[in-house]
């Protein structure tokens, strides 16, 4: 009898190549990704400070992290960041998408214009919109010059209001990109239903809300999972725009934990940080990368 | 009775259709804004800015600043201007471009038409792997370049975006080439073509498409990236958003806005120039790739 | 020992079997079509063929080579794609000659090989185009093409037809059919189509749920068919089968069968050993082209027996005239002349034709063997 013991070489070849081909990048994700990822989170676990050290501290440095102000303040400015961000990004893009839909003569021109700040840095981003709102020279100077000398736009030098100013700079850099994801949604929906819908005599206003908007339920996944990852790694953007200032009242995880693994010198805590920012990018990702590649089962 | 003759089944009057098209605009100037503000105050004497006349068109046109932003505005200690930063960028992007994408077609080959146990948990985990907050990696990583012997070089930071970037080439490819039929893989199987054959002669000529995305993607990704620059970079193999980002900072001496902006672009251009030739490609491949996941 | 020999194959995807014990054996020159409904492992039996699909157990020959484990392109065979599978970017002639280039053939005896067979399908003037740049049934006969200038022991052929709209799909089958008779080929060919299974084959193999339910020649295969599935799904319309019983009158078998209104007609049988079921439940096989009005009722046919019911509904479809009826609570389609003088409600006198007829087992829905 004959199986596949006597598979010719060739073919027993064959069957070995892909493998071959896909294991150096196999091996090169699970050491600097999973790897990684181990020894960071051993790592919250020890003592380091200024260079990795082996000696195991349980808890202690979660316990300190979660006792500072700075981390406090952190997260807070997260949440606040990431609910604006994220809210304001959807509602914009989804406007954008639903008017750009409607047969509108320049589209081929406008797009880019909304889609091209997502080419930038945040770096560049950041620099451009912190000297036009930096009151001494950009948009409340302008306005002084211009006449109106009550004109008060200081929210980059506000402590209350500098976190609000990170918004404005990173909606500006990816609204238009969610738009993209929203206007690809309503291009895919099936005019013929939209047809029908109409002789079902379904205005304009209903037929978003009740027919348009329901099928777009991937699209607001995906940008719901794209712009809250992005929220989390958001880094640059501060480091360029206030540079965490003024005082701490734009600092986000990301730059907490630059700061307090490359400057301060707590390795330890800044481990800890990158462990839970991991850990809150894990809950939204996971689910939502499973159901997808379960789909396309 | 009216007919439909457009394409979308949509229909709005006169007016609204006269208020989208007012909020079209504005959000166009609100895009525009940034961009307008970076050109007009590069070319301009300082002065002009000082003077509140940020919004204006320059009085006294000038290149003054560009020249000086790219070849001897103070960066760091030495007033080299961002030239040396801006090659040491093009070193790193051009190698770790080249690399994950050839990298990435084949993992996308591999994992749709060679399929095996557990691909698509393999495919998972790299997938997750574009989407960790890096920080998690840094302080490992660091480290894994002074044992490699690449910490502090132009070849260290391509390695990183190599290792970091495969994951979004791996979906791309895979995405496109998931819808590339297997019939034709399957013909050419029987006509005696073997893996890299395949490969290059019946799937690599039809890739074009997908290839524009997955460069364009890398290079703006790896270009704009300032984490690994800022953690892993040498003084001299710092990347341009670095260099960018230390003469903004600078607290020393005049702040010199009109050089700060034409850095800014100087940083920007690459990108810019890479989206208004081929940005067309690049939506489209967006749309074909990541959104559909 | 056959051409093609599929022994005792069975197939499997973890746990689950989906092909069992497959055996086949094909002469050279032979026309095997393999013919079932979607999901019945026809596919998967041509790709194992091909070597596509590894075999879980059993072997398949080519001329007495095992062909287990063996690459697809060391086989010597050669396959047409449902969808053509045509190369995009190369040319025609690039497509056909592809073959022959990865087995290391010289250049000039790939072109000439290649004009060859472009005279023989008749694309010459299609060699340098790109498949994008052609019809439909232009694509299909550069996929044989490819095929043919490989000269292979074995041609597969997975529902090559299948992409075509009906008017070339007829043409094509016609072709193909020219193209085996000329050349000789041996052939295995997958369709779901049970026409192009009745008019390509010299042999059919009716496949469902995994199983071969029937091999045998196209006539066999329609005029003795070894259980309901087969005579159901090959024909068109397909065979009426209806609940009977049988009843013993003279030493004669006949079939009782119930009427639109309630009442039974008995049809004597050409089958003598019925007999022993006499007073049991069978169902009855008959073929609408076997219930006809007197006047076109088969001449040769020894048996022919007149059933007077009532018709529901005329169909006039060109050629011919289907009519049906109520017969044992079934409806029943009778084939009739175009011209025949039939109306719905009418009460009919239909010849039918009891040498054809079949008397199936209830129970295992096997045929009752004469």
């Amino acid at each position: 009898m004959a199986h596949s013991a006597d598979a010719d070489f060739k073919t027993r070849l064959q069957a070995w190549i892909p493998k071959l081909v896909l294991s150096p990048s196999v091996a090169m994700m699970l050491v600097f990704v999973y790897g990684f990822i181990l020894f960071s989170v051993y790592l919250s676990f020890t003592d380091s400070r200024l260079l990795p050290s082996y000696g195991w501290v349980g808890f202690e440095n979660y316990s300190k992290l979660w006792r500072l102000s700075h981390w406090e303040i952190s997260l807070k400015n997260m949440g606040i960041f990431a609910a604006l961000y994220i809210s304001i990004c959807t509602a914009i893009g989804l406007g954008l998408a639903i008017f750009l839909d409607q047969k509108i003569r320049g589209e081929g021109l406008l797009r880019p214009i909304y889609l091209y700040p997502m080419a930038l840095s945040f770096i560049v981003t950041g620099t451009a919109w912190k000297w036009f709102l930096d009151p001494g020279i950009g948009l409340e100077n302008v306005m002084h010059t211009w006449g109106w000398e009550s004109f008060r736009f200081n929210w980059i030098k506000d402590r209350d209001f500098a976190i609000y100013t990170v918004v404005i700079a990173a909606v500006w850099q990816t609204s238009g990109f969610v738009m993209a994801m929203f206007l690809a949604g309503l291009r895919g929906i099936d005019n013929e239903i939209l047809k029908a819908a109409q002789m079902d005599g379904a205005s304009n206003w209903n037929l978003y809300r009740r027919i348009i908007i329901p099928q777009l339920r991937p699209a607001f996944l995906s940008a719901f999972v794209i712009l809250s990852h992005l929220a989390i790694k958001t880094f640059d953007l501060v480091i360029a725009l206030t540079g965490g200032g003024p005082g701490r009242a734009t600092e986000l995880p990301a730059t907490f934990m630059y700061s307090y693994t490359f400057s301060r010198n707590q390795m330890g805590i800044g481990a800890a940080s990158a462990t839970i920012m991991l850990m809150t990018i894990a809950a939204i990702m996971i689910p939502y990368l499973y159901s997808e590649l379960r789909e396309k089962r | 009775m009216s007919v439909a003759s457009q394409d979308t089944a949509i229909r709005t009057g006169r007016v609204t259709r006269k208020l989208i098209y007012l909020v079209l605009v504005l959000f166009a100037l609100f895009y525009m804004l940034p961009l307008y503000v970076m050109l007009v105050n590069s070319v301009k004497p300082l002065s002009e800015i000082t003077g509140g006349g940020m919004m204006n068109l320059p009085q006294a046109f000038t290149l003054e600043p560009w020249a000086k932003a790219w070849s001897s505005a103070q960066i760091g200690v030495e007033p080299t201007g961002l030239a040396p930063y801006f090659w040491n960028s093009i070193k790193m992007v051009v190698p770790a471009v080249a690399v994950s994408t050839v990298l990435g077609a084949l993992n996308g080959y591999v994992l749709t038409k060679w399929r095996f146990k557990y691909d698509t948990i393999l495919f998972g985990l790299m997938l997750f792997a574009c989407f960790i907050p890096f920080q998690i990696v840094l302080i490992p990583m660091a480290r894994m370049l002074g044992l490699m012997g690449l910490a502090g070089t132009t070849w260290g930071l391509a390695l990183v975006h190599v290792v970091y970037g495969i994951g979004f080439t791996t979906l791309y490819f895979r995405n496109y080439y998931a819808v590339f039929p297997t019939e034709l893989i399957r013909a050419a199987q029987i006509d005696g073509a073997g893996f890299f054959q395949i490969f290059w002669r019946i799937l690599l000529p039809s890739s074009g498409p997908i290839a524009v995305v997955s460069v364009i993607w890398q290079f703006t990704n790896i270009w704009n990236d300032f984490l690994f620059g800022a953690s892993f970079a040498g003084a001299d193999s710092q990347p341009m958003t670095v260099a960018l980002n230390n003469l903004v900072q600078a607290s020393h001496g005049v702040k010199e806005y009109n050089v700060h902006f034409a850095g800014a672009i100087l940083a920007a251009m690459p990108t810019l120039l890479v989206y208004i030739v081929a940005g067309r490609y690049f939506v489209r491949g967006l749309m074909a790739g990541s959104v559909k996941g | 020992m056959g051409f093609l020999d599929i022994d005792n194959t069975t197939k499997s995807y973890g746990s689950v079997e989906v092909l069992h014990k497959v055996d086949i054996s094909i002469e050279e020159g032979e026309f095997l079509v393999l013919v079932g409904p979607s999901g019945c492992g026809k596919s998967t039996l041509l790709n194992m063929i091909a070597g596509l699909e590894e075999i879980t157990s059993g072997e398949i020959r080519i001329k007495d080579n095992v062909m287990n484990g063996v690459h697809p392109s060391k086989r010597n065979i050669a396959m047409v794609f449902q969808s053509y599978a045509l190369y995009p970017n190369m040319t025609v002639g690039q497509n056909i000659t592809f073959g022959l280039e990865m087995h290391g053939v010289a250049k000039p005896e790939r072109e000439k090989a290649m004009q060859d067979v472009a005279r023989l399908l008749q694309i010459e003037q299609l060699l340098d185009r790109k498949p994008g740049q052609l019809s439909g049934g232009q694509r299909q006969r550069v996929a044989m093409g490819r095929a043919l200038v490989r000269n292979p022991d074995v041609f597969l052929f997975d529902e090559p037809l299948s992409n075509l709209d009906a008017k070339l799909r007829v043409d094509m089958r016609t072709e193909i059919k020219k193209l085996h008779q000329s050349l000789g080929t041996t052939i295995v060919y997958v369709t779901h189509d049970q026409i192009e299974a009745l008019t390509l084959s010299t042999r059919i193999a009716v496949m469902n749920g995994g199983y071969v339910q029937q091999l045998g020649t196209p006539q066999e295969i329609y005029d003795k068919p070894e259980n309901i599935f087969v005579a159901t799904f090959m024909g068109s319309p397909a065979m009426n089968v209806v609940p009977a019983v049988v009843r013993v009158d003279g030493g004669v078998p006949q079939a009782e069968i119930v009427l639109f209104d309630g009442s039974k007609a008995r049809l004597p049988f050409s089958q003598p050993n019925l007999t022993a079921w006499d007073g049991r439940d069978i169902l009855l096989g008959i073929r609408p082209e076997a219930i006809t009005d007197h006047d076109s009722a088969d001449r040769k046919s020894g048996n022919i027996a007149s059933l007077s019911n009532r018709i529901v509904v005329t169909e006039p479809a060109g050629s011919d005239m289907f009519v049906s009826m109520q017969l044992g609570g079934k409806d029943v389609i009778a084939r009739m002349r175009s011209d025949a003088d039939v109306r719905a409600g009418q009460d009919f006198e239909f010849a039918v034709n009891m040498e054809k007829a079949i008397a199936f087992d209830p129970e295992t829905e096997a045929r009752i063997q004469p």
